[in-house]
């Protein structure tokens, strides 16, 4: 009986439950005021030489290098952030050992932390004189201010997405599957690529996307430790600011519009995903 | 340029004026002024502001706290431009503040205003290296050496990365008796010595000094001798070239800001009493070259001797320097490439 | 079988031992050496370096910022919560997926549009000149800035719990005669304050946490415009490393007393939810 009452919501809502226009009122027009507007004023910005200065402002070739240097360490970060994320989310909902549940609450630390202090922190570790990058200098590995700053920085962002797109899926995968694979005479590692795998892949693969959507955007964690080379480890972001503090503001703008188009692809394959992880 | 005896007379007519001014009952204005100035002067204005606040004559007068922000000379002079209230800024060089000028904020003859080029202080390039110089830097050619890495910030956010850039690149000039395609090559080598462009000189030294990265910093001298007295361990030396750069950091006062505030009075004093004997001491002291002849002969060990060029003499000003070598495409984005 | 289960056990410990380090060097180093940096001089000068006029400032001023943006972010999560999981219509996925749009928009993009919507050169800016309005570089374009980055916080959280709810119960307490506001107040505000707080909770971490956003409108005027993050950067810069790391400590420890809330009310969450099930 219940249940027949809640298809009503959506089919003929105003008759039963109030606040449609008020809550709608609220929702768009604060959208539009504080979101949309701001970033028409970019887009327009952007635009405001014509389009062949829009184009030419991207064409740039250090405006493409910071984008390859920004798309290549946001993807290699969200790789890395799944195999570990992959691998906390696996013994985190697999094993019971001391320190697990101190452990599950501090994959949340990079969603707290601001990365302005996460930054320092980074570079304070990874610096030649820190406490992992003099352990490095020896094996001739330098992160700080490199390009593999960057993709350290960025794997410390992109780890909880990860980590929490598979744990449900983890904790929710039933048990007796693997246990009849188990019966059936397979091995730990074909339960893992024909049970395991198949069933967490699409939460695996929201997760990667997710981390690599917000490495994409991220700025206060990697200007610290990346070295801001032109050219070879200079963030897209960063480069938004050095273009404005140039007084180029058709450039910024440019650069800011097409990292908003690149968000919005982003946030439609996210969507996408999740309603295909939804339906499995 | 303008003669010593022109503040001299300023400050005879404007100081007592102003004191003449308040009542004998009236409370003292409160004053707050904003002074938007460049990333090494950090140190320098904080005992700067405490000293003017503490002027009879202004004392007197008003109840004055100075605000500053700090930042990268080009950054900073944007944030004035999309409407940062500065009531003076402090810059890097001159062209940042035309570049405030050419927006309206503030008269276009800015720099014929204040006595010195609107320079107070000047300061130079030079080279901090490591403990016992172990790598023998001496001169700009040493810099373009196979293995020497050099830090410089990067001269399209940081004012004092384009005092480095024209200082190393006179100097190249020089040794190529004035060939362009030579010292053109020599910047191209010089920069495939730099492993970190930071986006400010403050960021640069500190690349250098607590990340001990780099074999030398070109730095501003200022800059240099704080990063002597930062560090108790006595870990860095600063070896001065034969030549380098005349470093005229400018002042003005943004007219539209003290108009609309009336805070002009309270912060044509601040920037004059910066020319004042006491204000020149606090500038020698914070390892800036003093204008005042008399404070700087009694500096006069503090600042080692070397032949200082000017901006106008070798590049023909600010404005033909910027779109020469920093403007999008020009030679800075020639030489530069990174990578090598 | 007993040959599998020591291997087992083995595969297991690695596993562990590889969770332990990996959560570890990402998660635990960051956070050790903020702290161990932080009290490099010991107490005293850490209390010192907390003491510090422009520190307090920038502590006050971060409380300000939040608590504006935060009340934004809740009304406006709230009541597109009530929009979206409560009713029907014609581009709805589109709302939702602008609501999203915050999330993976670069920070530095959202302080950039700020400044050219608002700054003197920009739409607004010789309205904005005439009336003599301030926005950028003081307090309003902060919170403005602060607000873009957070919006999404408080609907995300509320909006599959109450999707997931369903409207039965305010539907009843609707039949019974309760006015719409009675509904909101006694039905549904109960039934998702946990998720709620747990919103406010993690939009306050990053609203306070903001960096690159904030750093583009601030203008860095000491003691006025410096928010916490701005301030650690400040201090970095300023040779004063210990206060800098100080100052990130505090941040840091907000960001564990979040972590700590935020579980906390997890459990109350599913403890509640488990009470709810059981009468069904």
């Amino acid at each position: 009986m219940a249940h027949a009452t809640s298809p009503a919501a959506f089919g003929r809502p105003r008759r039963v439950i109030p606040g449609l226009g008020l809550s709608f009122t609220i929702t768009t027009g604060t959208l539009a005021v504080l979101v949309l507007l701001p970033l028409a004023a970019m887009v327009a910005m952007s635009l405001s030489k014509g389009v062949p200065a829009f184009v030419a402002a991207l064409a740039d070739r250090r405006v493409l290098a910071a984008f390859r240097v920004t798309i290549v360490s946001a993807l290699a970060a969200a790789i890395i952030s799944a195999i570990f994320g992959l691998l906390l989310a696996w013994v985190l909902t697999r094993y019971r050992f001391p320190g697990r549940r101190f452990i599950d609450a501090a994959v949340d630390l990079p969603f707290a932390l601001p990365t302005a202090v996460a930054g320092i922190a980074l570079t304070a570790l990874y610096a030649p004189n820190g406490w992992i990058g003099a352990l490095l200098v020896p094996l001739g590995i330098s992160v700080a201010f490199t390009p593999l700053g960057i993709g350290v920085a960025l794997v410390f962002v992109g780890l909880p997405f990860v980590v929490r797109a598979v744990q449900p899926i983890l904790e929710d995968l039933p048990a007796d599957e693997e246990e009849a694979a188990r019966l059936l005479g397979a091995t730990r590692m074909q339960i893992f690529l024909r049970v395991i795998m198949p069933a967490c892949a699409p939460a695996l693969v929201t997760g990667f996307t997710m981390a690599f959507a917000r490495g994409l955007g991220e700025y206060g964690s990697v200007i610290f430790i990346a070295g801001n080379k032109p050219m070879l480890s200079e963030i897209v972001p960063l480069l938004i600011v050095i273009q404005l503090d140039q007084y180029n503001y058709t450039g910024a703008a440019a650069i800011g519009t097409a990292m908003l188009l690149v968000s919005f692809a982003m946030l439609m394959v996210i969507n996408r995903l999740q309603a295909w992880a939804a339906a499995r | 340029m303008s003669p010593p005896l022109t503040l001299s007379r300023r400050l005879a007519l404007s100081l007592p004026l102003a004191a003449a001014a308040i009542r004998p009952a009236m409370a003292k204005t409160r004053v707050e002024l904003m002074n938007v100035s460049y990333d090494p002067t950090r140190e320098l204005y904080r005992r700067l502001n405490p000293a003017f606040a503490a002027q009879p004559a202004v004392a007197a007068e008003f109840d004055v706290a100075v605000r500053m922000s700090h930042g990268g000379s080009g950054a900073q002079a944007r944030s004035v431009i999309d409407g940062l209230d500065a009531d003076v800024v402090t810059l890097a060089l001159a062209h940042d503040i035309d570049a405030i000028a050419a927006a309206g904020r503030l008269a276009k003859g800015w720099q014929a205003r204040p006595p010195d080029n609107s320079s107070p202080y000047t300061s130079t390039i030079v080279f901090l290296v490591r403990k016992g110089n172990p790598k023998k830097i001496r001169d700009w050619d040493d810099l373009v050496r196979p293995g020497i890495q050099v830090i410089t910030p990067n001269p399209k956010t940081s004012g004092g990365a384009r005092w480095n850039f024209l200082a190393a690149y006179a100097a190249a000039l020089d040794k190529a008796g004035g060939n362009d395609a030579q010292a053109r090559a020599f910047m191209k080598r010089l920069f495939q010595n730099v492993p970190v462009l930071d986006t400010g000189a403050r960021g640069a030294t500190l690349t250098f000094t607590r990340r001990g990265i780099g074999d030398v910093l070109l730095a501003w001298e200022n800059e240099a001798f704080l990063a002597m007295q930062e560090d108790a361990k006595g870990g860095f030396e600063i070896v001065v070239p034969p030549a380098s750069i005349l470093a005229e950091p400018p002042v003005a006062v943004v007219d539209q800001v003290v108009d609309r505030r009336g805070t002009r009075k309270a912060a044509q004093a601040y920037l004059e009493f910066l020319y004042t004997p006491e204000g020149q001491e606090i500038c020698a002291r914070n390892f800036y070259r003093p204008r005042s002849k008399a404070v700087a002969e009694a500096f006069g060990k503090v600042f080692p001797q070397l032949t200082l060029f000017t901006i106008e003499e070798r590049f023909g000003g600010w404005t033909r320097a910027h779109d020469t070598y920093f403007a999008d495409g020009a030679i800075f984005d020639q030489v530069y490439q990174p990578g090598g | 079988m007993t040959a599998r289960g020591r291997d087992g056990a083995l595969a297991r410990r690695m596993l562990i031992g590889l969770a332990v380090v990996v959560a570890g060097i990402v998660l635990g180093m960051p956070l050790a050496i903020v702290l161990v940096e932080a009290f490099a001089r010991g107490p005293a000068a850490y209390l010192a370096a907390l003491a510090d006029q422009d520190t307090l400032d920038a502590i006050r001023l971060t409380v300000l910022v939040a608590l504006c943006s935060v009340t934004v972010t809740t009304v406006f999560g709230v009541a597109a919560a009530w929009c979206i999981a409560r009713f029907d219509f014609r581009g709805r996925s589109l709302l939702l997926t602008v609501i999203d749009l915050p999330f993976s928009v670069s920070p530095v993009i959202a302080g950039l549009v700020q400044v050219l919507l608002f700054g003197r050169r920009g739409w607004l800016g010789p309205f904005l000149e005439t009336y003599d309005i301030r926005i950028v570089f003081a307090l309003p374009g902060i919170v403005l800035a602060t607000v873009f980055v957070t919006l999404p916080f408080v609907a995300r959280e509320l909006i599959p719990l109450m999707q997931e709810q369903g409207a039965e119960e305010e539907e009843a307490a609707l039949s019974l005669g309760a006015s719409g506001w009675q509904t909101f107040w006694r039905v549904t505000l109960p039934n998702i304050r946990f998720a709620l707080l747990t919103g406010v909770l993690l939009a306050n971490a990053r609203a306070m946490g903001e960096f690159g956003a904030v750093s583009v409108v601030s203008g860095h005027i000491r003691g006025a415009t410096n928010t916490m993050p701005l301030q650690v950067e400040i201090l970095f810069n300023d040779y004063q490393i210990e206060a800098a790391f100080a100052v990130a400590s505090v941040l840091a420890l907000l960001a564990l007393v979040t972590l700590g809330l935020k579980l906390a009310l997890e459990r109350h969450q599913s403890g509640t939810h488990a009470n709810e099930e059981r009468p069904t």
